[in-house]
């Protein structure tokens, strides 16, 4: 690979990736602007969200807490808990990219959604960097400019839904999850779940069900492995033959 | 305790969310049978947030003009269309269909 392929910023496929899911997300960051404030925050608060916390979905669980007159203390506990993925997605971008000293710093904060579902879905080394610095800038600075300038000007995308922008969200993910789906075992595991996704979303707090599907993926990989590791490439005989001494030393 | 207090308290448990992954020991990852659910995480951590982003309401599930943008979405995929294509088409699915009186 010579060094210009290995430059992070290109306009590759990741990066247009990463450019097209900002632009979604940021017009979003104008709803949570005016949405905090109408919610009663500050300006500056508002603003220390965005910038200091910068995972959307805790921001908005935060505000909704502190908009129904909630306690302060569980609009903490609401927003921590929605966290609690960036953590498991941590995990894979540092086994992706392995981030050191102040990068490690930075990497850390633009751990969201987008940035590890952008960069863990490409192919080549350079693309994963490129998945994820690039869509972490463009979401931070665009969420952030947009945060201020809802804040500052209230909602004049009186509702994102009517322009479809909660579709393009949907889209972005499914658009991701594709190019994965390519033999029986992802697309099995992927409707396994969203399915179960789907069925503990109503009894569970939110945030919750992510974990269960990071959970329903440490299961799968292990069974998945251990198949592997019995059977392995041998013809359907050897397996057997294998089995039957497995079971015989046992 | 002050609502800033709050904030800052909030944001500061958020970043440690974020940081402690970073703080796995590197040996860990290496590991096969590691290496072999990231694979398996990444999908089904894609398809929980389409899931969610698709049926999420407030407390429990619905079904809206997202299931809309979601099968417009996957047609255009199939159709072999290029990201922001499938991102536009889905827009455009959830607007048209509130237009249509679909919530």
């Amino acid at each position: 690979m010579s060094k210009h392929d290995e430059a992070l910023f290109r306009f590759t496929p990741a990066a247009k990736t990463g450019l097209a899911i900002a632009a979604a997300i940021s017009l979003y960051g104008v709803s949570f602007g005016a949405l905090a404030v109408a919610s009663g925050l500050t300006l500056g608060q508002t603003v220390a969200l965005s910038a200091l916390m910068f995972t959307g979905g805790s921001q908005f669980a935060f505000i909704g807490v502190v908009a129904t007159g909630g306690a302060a203390a569980s609009a903490f506990g609401g927003a921590t808990l929605l966290s609690l993925r960036n953590t498991i997605y941590a995990v894979q971008l540092k086994a992706l990219l392995n981030p050191r000293g102040v990068k490690k710093l930075a990497a850390a904060q633009l751990t969201i959604d987008e940035t590890m579902a952008t960069s863990t879905v490409q192919e080549t080394a350079a693309e994963q960097r490129r998945g994820f610095w690039i869509t972490g800038i463009a979401c931070y600075l665009g969420w952030n400019i947009a945060t201020v300038i809802g804040a500052l000007l209230g909602d004049f995308i009186a509702e994102p839904e009517a322009l479809g922008l909660d579709g393009a969200v949907v889209a972005a993910f499914l658009g991701l999850l594709w190019p994965r789906l390519r033999s029986r075992e992802p697309w099995a595991l992927a409707v396994v779940a969203a399915l179960i996704t789907v069925l503990i979303m109503p009894p569970v707090p939110a945030g919750v069900p992510v974990l269960v599907a990071a959970a329903v993926a440490v299961i799968w990989g292990l069974i998945s492995a251990r198949r592997d590791r019995d059977g392995g490439r041998l013809s359907g005989a050897e397996q057997h033959g294998a089995r039957t001494r497995r079971r015989n030393a046992q | 305790m002050s609502l800033w207090m709050w904030v800052l308290l909030a944001c500061a448990a958020a970043y440690t969310t974020k940081i402690i992954g970073y703080l796995v020991p590197g040996s860990w990852l290496s590991h096969p049978v590691v290496m072999r659910i990231s694979g398996t995480m990444t999908v089904a951590l894609l398809a929980a947030l389409v899931a969610m982003n698709t049926f999420s309401d407030g407390a429990g599930i619905t079904f809206d003009a997202r299931l809309g943008a979601l099968v417009a979405a996957a047609a255009a995929l199939a159709l072999r269309a290029p990201f922001i294509v499938v991102v536009l088409t889905g827009a455009a699915a959830a607007a048209g269909l509130r237009l249509l009186g679909i919530p």
